[in-house]
This record gives structure tokens, C-alpha cells and sequence, in this order.
């Protein structure tokens, strides 16, 4: 099946719209034993609706087929393997959801008296001195809803300090091969971006570092290992570059897996850390649940840190402090999503620190495991040993014929979940793999003979990856025409879209 | 080594821009090769001044998104509004219905410190 390009009329799932059928109703309400409003002379002229809604008509086991055929074309990590590069898509514990789903946590509210709920408070800052412990951190916020939001919160933390000590700093720097979300959280906190460049193992240019940083710097953001997957083993010579210049140094959690147990931000000489709890530490991710992203600081930047925060009485109380003059404010209400906290602390405590330690070694072991396998067909672009991740260059199959983007898609076919493709930027047709930690070495196999299968394919049957995938329920998609002339609406009879009204 | 088409009628930068010489301005095949898709151009308006290696616009593909470099310093002449309405026209044809802005300018239009003849472009370390 296939979509045309002008996404109707094609070949494809029915919506719930065409299940439509003029009367049909799930629920029968009774008439109304009140008057009827008469919205027009309520709302004047202008609000009150004089189109038809437009609603599907159906019955309710037509809702319910219709939604529960489309939670079956699904992939996620309960159905297959996910190897996204920098997503850290691991296996998500259903011990998590037992206890998130706890009566005692899911039947409570963020306004309840502190006096009501001391489990839940003790278990928030018991989460607060485990991520302190394994980020080397000194105080942690839990507030942060999202990764990127924790980088916010970290930046703006960084600019608190520096302005509490009366400079003015103007300068983030960034790696080239950072996420996208750095420069943009940046710009966000009103700092100018200075790119530092690749050496030619793939990490940190020290020489070029120690060329951009000046009274202008005010720190530098970086993800360890980088997202090439390669430890920045010059990381204490870059921590003194960045702090001699007066510059805080931002830990980008995002690749924390690789590292777990073994060597902390913190000792690294890192002033500020986010960590993506629904990377790292298993809660769900993308459309699965919201994130978390808590930040931890050094001491310095305490009292920046957005409030409440929790404080314990002498009689061993705790409760929630907003009276903190420095803070930078609020960046998400209350004291951010709880749910996923406690599922990320359920995975902590039932893997305790050597459990946490064997994440990151089999994290490494598979990803190193893998890039071996794919070696001789597939090559990274630096011959290094890897953490958690790898990037294959695709530049000798893109000369065969096929793209990145083209075996991508063929993955499809062999069930597997596409690897992260194009990113980071300094790899020319990147292919970025994180197998995880979760996967079984008869999974590795298979993704690695799929890749090989497909790479003699390029030569054999051409056609096979450009039109892939094939058994999905759509096809290849234009995805040049669907950012050029988006069409995201549906409308009645399949023609033109309504226009988007005020 | 850039890929791709390079005529021998313009001039180009390490950016992978080329320059004509009445001021046309645009980007090499390689460089659309490399960006593949382009599906939205940001474009400076006419008569606002630019200057040599600055950021004078973006080209956004579905890949990733680029920053244009100017190759001379000067004055936007004219926009090419149907490359706008049409990014695709920069894929299909890069060096003619794909072209960006012309520039009106006084550096000279010639090999130098920055413009490079088609041979010192297809000389380009990759």
C-alpha cells in the first residue's frame, strides 16, 4: 500500500471518519428535561458555530476496533527493537508501572497538605540524593518536564551565577557534533553560540578550545561520550581550559548510559548535568509517556535552582521552600512529572549500583559488539573503540547507489525500527546505532545480518531499498513534497482541506 | 573534492556557493546533493546589505538545515521568488532556475583569498 503524495485518496487505513454513517450513535442521551441554551444570543454572532462539527457518527465497537487497530501497528520497545541512536530506547520495566500505578501516588494532588503525602516527599528527595550520587552533583531539581528543558533550566542556572557575580558573559561554546538542542537552548537563554570543532579522533579540538574561550565565555555545553559515541578522554584539560577562562562547564545527559556507575559529571569537572530519565533510567518515551529531565548543580549553584525544593525540619519533616530570592523561578508547575520519577527510582533501587554499573558495561559491550559486526561493510568514521553508540558512514553505499535514508528504510522490512540517519552532521551519510543494554546477543545478530543482507541487496535489487519499506502501512513517503506543501487535514469527500480559519 | 557539476563560467566559495559575474548567487550541485531535499529557503528582501562571509540566508532540507554564505559584499539586487515558492527548482537545477539572490557589488567577481575558479572548487579538500 501507498500513499499518493497528495495524502488522500490513496490506498489507506480508513480514519474514523469513513467509518461515519449518518444516525449511528454509540450512546443514546435522553432528551433534555432543561431548556435549550441558544448559544447565538450567548455567545453573539461572531463565537457561536453556524457549520456543521462535522463528527463521525459510529458505534462503539466501531471506536474501539478503530482504535485498537491503530494501537496494532505500533512499533515500540515492547514490540521489537529500537536501535535510535542517541535515544537510549531501552526496554521500559513493568515493575516501573506497578509502582507508579501504586493507589498511594496516582490518587493524590500536588495541592494536598505536605502532612499527607510524607512517603511521596521522602521519595522525591531520596531520588534527589541518588541522582546527586551518581551525577556527583551536589543538589538535584526534579522540576525539568523534558531533556531539553532541562538544558534550559541548566543554562539559565549557568547565567544566574555568572550574573550574581556581576559579569556579563555573552559566549556558549558547542562541539560540532552536539545535539541540536544545545545551540537552541542557547539562543534561548540569549547567549551567541561559538562552534568548536572535531579533532581527528573525533572529540574536542583542544588547540581550537583553548583559541575560542575568553572573558566572553560562559561555558561550554557537552554531552560525554559525544554523540559519535567516543568518550572525550581529554575531559579534565577542557574542564581547566573552560573554568581558567571563568566558564561553567553544562554535562548534556543525554548519552548518561554509557557511564553509569563508572565515572560521574561531577568528577569530570562538570558544574551543571541533565539527566533524561526516560533515556537513562527507563521510563517511557516520545509518545509513551512524558519526560523528566532533573538537573543537578555544584553547591555554587544552589540557590539558583527553581523552586519549591524540598527541606527537612529538624523533627526529620519535610516540605516544600519557595522562599529562595536567587531562584531562576518556576520552569514546569508544581514539582514536575512524579510519575515518571518514581518509575526511573523503581529502576534504580531494583538494579542498586552494581546493577546500574552492568547497564553501562553491556550498553558498551553491545554497542562495541555490533560496530564489530558491521565492520567490514559498514565503517565508523573513527577506528575507536565505542561507549554506548556508534555512527556509521554510509558515503561507500551512497556511491553504490543507496542512501543512508534508502537502507534506512529497507530496515523496515526486516522488522527493525530505522536507526537515527543525517545526525550528528560531521558524518557524511550517518547511520547512528544504540543498541542499548536490553538486547540479546541473538537480536544483535539479527539487525547485523539484516544490515549485511541489505548491503548486498544495493547491488543485486536496487529497487528493493528505494522503495522500501513494503509491508508497512505506508509506504515510502515524499517527505520533500510533505514539508514543501503540507497537507494535515481532513476533509470531507477527500478534496482540498478547509482552510485553517482564525 | 566537490561532486557534482561545476561550470567553468562562475566563481565559487568553500561554502559551496557559486557567484556569476553580473551577481547571481546560488549554491554548487554538490552542495544540493549533499543537502538533499530542499523544502523551505530563507531569503533576504531586496535592497538590504550583505556582507562577504556572513549568513545572508538558510536553506532547509529534509536533512538538515544549512546557513548561505555571501560570496562578495553588497546590496541585494533581486530575489528569485519562484525558487521560494519552489525550493525543488534548487535541487533540479542548481545553477540556473535554482538560483537565490544577485547582488550588486563592488568586490571583484574573480579567483582570489575568496572565490574560487571551477577548478580550485573541484580542488577542494572533501
Amino acid at each position: 500500500m501507498a500513499v499518493g503524495t497528495d495524502g488522500q485518496q490513496a490506498d489507506r487505513t480508513p480514519l474514523i471518519y469513513d467509518r461515519s454513517h449518518p444516525g449511528r450513535r454509540g450512546v443514546r442521551l435522553p432528551a433534555p428535561d432543561v431548556p435549550a441554551l441558544d448559544e447565538a444570543a450567548l455567545l453573539g454572532p461572531a463565537l457561536a458555530r453556524t457549520t456543521p462539527l462535522g463528527l463521525p457518527e459510529v458505534a462503539e465497537n466501531d471506536v474501539v476496533r478503530h482504535y485498537t487497530a491503530l494501537s496494532q501497528m505500533n512499533y515500540g520497545v515492547d514490540t521489537g527493537f529500537y536501535p535510535l541512536g542517541s535515544c537510549t530506547m531501552k526496554y521500559n520495566p513493568k515493575v516501573n508501572e506497578w509502582v507508579a500505578a501504586l493507589p498511594g501516588f496516582q490518587r493524590i494532588h500536588p495541592l494536598q497538605p505536605e502532612s499527607t503525602v510524607p512517603g511521596l516527599l521522602e521519595l522525591l528527595a531520596s531520588m534527589e540524593s541518588i541522582l546527586g550520587e551518581i551525577s556527583g552533583m551536589d543538589a538535584v531539581t526534579l522540576q525539568p518536564a523534558a531533556g531539553a528543558q532541562g538544558e534550559f533550566t541548566g543554562v539559565l542556572l549557568m547565567r544566574a551565577l555568572i550574573r550574581a557575580r556581576g559579569e556579563e558573559r555573552h559566549t556558549l561554546i558547542i562541539p560540532d557534533s552536539a545535539h541540536g538542542t544545545n545551540p537552541a537552548t542557547a539562543a534561548m537563554a540569549g547567549y551567541g553560540v561559538a562552534v568548536v570543532p572535531s579533532n581527528v579522533r573525533g572529540g574536542v579540538d583542544l588547540a581550537a578550545l583553548r583559541g575560542l574561550v575568553n572573558g566572553d565565555t560562559a561555558g561550554l555545553m557537552l554531552t560525554n561520550p559525544n554523540t559519535l559515541g567516543l568518550f572525550e578522554d581529554e575531559i579534565l584539560e577542557i574542564a581547566d581550559v573552560v573554568h581558567s577562562a571563568g566558564g561553567l562547564l553544562y554535562y548534556d545527559g543525554a548519552n548518561a548510559n554509557a557511564i553509569l556507575g563508572e565515572v560521574r559529571p561531577g568528577d569530570m569537572g562538570f558544574d551543571v548535568v541533565h539527566l533524561n530519565l526516560h533515556k537513562t533510567f527507563s521510563t517511557p518515551h516520545g509518545g509513551g509517556g512524558p519526560g523528566s529531565g532533573p538537573v543537578g548543580v555544584k553547591a555554587v549553584l544552589e540557590p539558583f535552582l527553581p523552586g519549591p525544593r524540598l527541606q527537612r525540619a529538624p523533627s526529620g519533616a519535610l516540605s516544600w521552600d519557595d522562599n529562595r530570592p536567587q531562584s531562576i523561578g518556576k520552569v514546569r508547575s508544581y514539582y514536575g512529572n512524579v510519575g515518571i520519577v518514581l518509575r526511573a527510582l523503581a529502576y534504580i533501587l531494583s538494579h542498586g549500583p552494581d546493577g546500574l554499573r552492568e547497564v553501562a558495561h553491556t550498553a558498551v559491550l553491545n554497542a562495541n559488539y555490533l560496530r564489530a559486526r558491521l565492520a567490514d561493510r559498514y565503517p565508523t568514521r573513527y577506528d575507536r573503540s565505542v561507549m554506548h553508540e556508534f555512527v556509521l558512514t554510509l558515503a561507500s553505499q551512497k556511491e553504490r547507489g543507496a542512501s543512508a535514508l534508502d537502507v534506512a528504510k529497507r530496515l523496515i522490512d526486516y522488522g527493525v525500527y530505522p536507526p537515527t540517519v543525517y545526525f550528528p552532521l560531521v558524518v557524511k551519510e550517518a547511520l547512528m546505532v544504540e543498541p542499548t543494554e536490553t538486547e540479546s546477543k541473538e537480536t544483535l545478530d539479527r539487525f547485523a545480518d539484516a544490515l549485511a543482507a541489505i548491503d548486498q541487496e544495493i547491488d543485486a535489487s536496487p529497487e528493493a531499498l528505494k522503495t522500501a519499506p513494503h509491508h508497512t502501512p505506508v509506504g515510502r513517503l515524499d517527505e520533500a513534497e510533505a514539508a514543501r506543501h503540507p497537507n494535515i487535514r481532513w476533509s470531507a469527500g477527500g478534496g482540498p482541506p478547509e482552510s485553517t480559519g482564525p | 573534492m566537490a561532486n557534482g557539476k561545476v561550470p567553468e563560467d562562475r566563481w565559487y566559495t568553500a561554502e559551496h556557493e557559486w557567484i556569476a559575474s553580473d551577481g547571481t548567487v546560488g549554491i554548487t550541485d554538490h552542495a544540493q546533493d549533499a543537502l538533499g531535499d530542499v523544502v523551505f529557503l530563507d531569503l533576504p528582501e531586496v535592497g538590504r546589505h550583505v556582507e562577504r562571509g556572513t549568513v545572508f540566508g538558510v536553506a532547509e532540507s529534509v536533512k538538515s538545515v544549512s546557513d548561505l554564505f555571501c560570496p562578495v559584499t553588497g546590496t541585494v539586487a533581486a530575489v528569485n521568488d519562484q525558487v521560494k515558492e519552489r525550493p525543488e527548482l534548487v535541487n533540479q537545477d542548481p545553477y540556473g532556475e535554482g538560483w537565490l539572490v544577485r547582488l550588486d557589488t563592488v568586490d571583484p567577481i574573480q579567483s582570489g583569498p575568496v572565490l574560487l575558479d571551477a577548478a580550485g572548487y573541484r580542488a577542494l579538500p572533501d
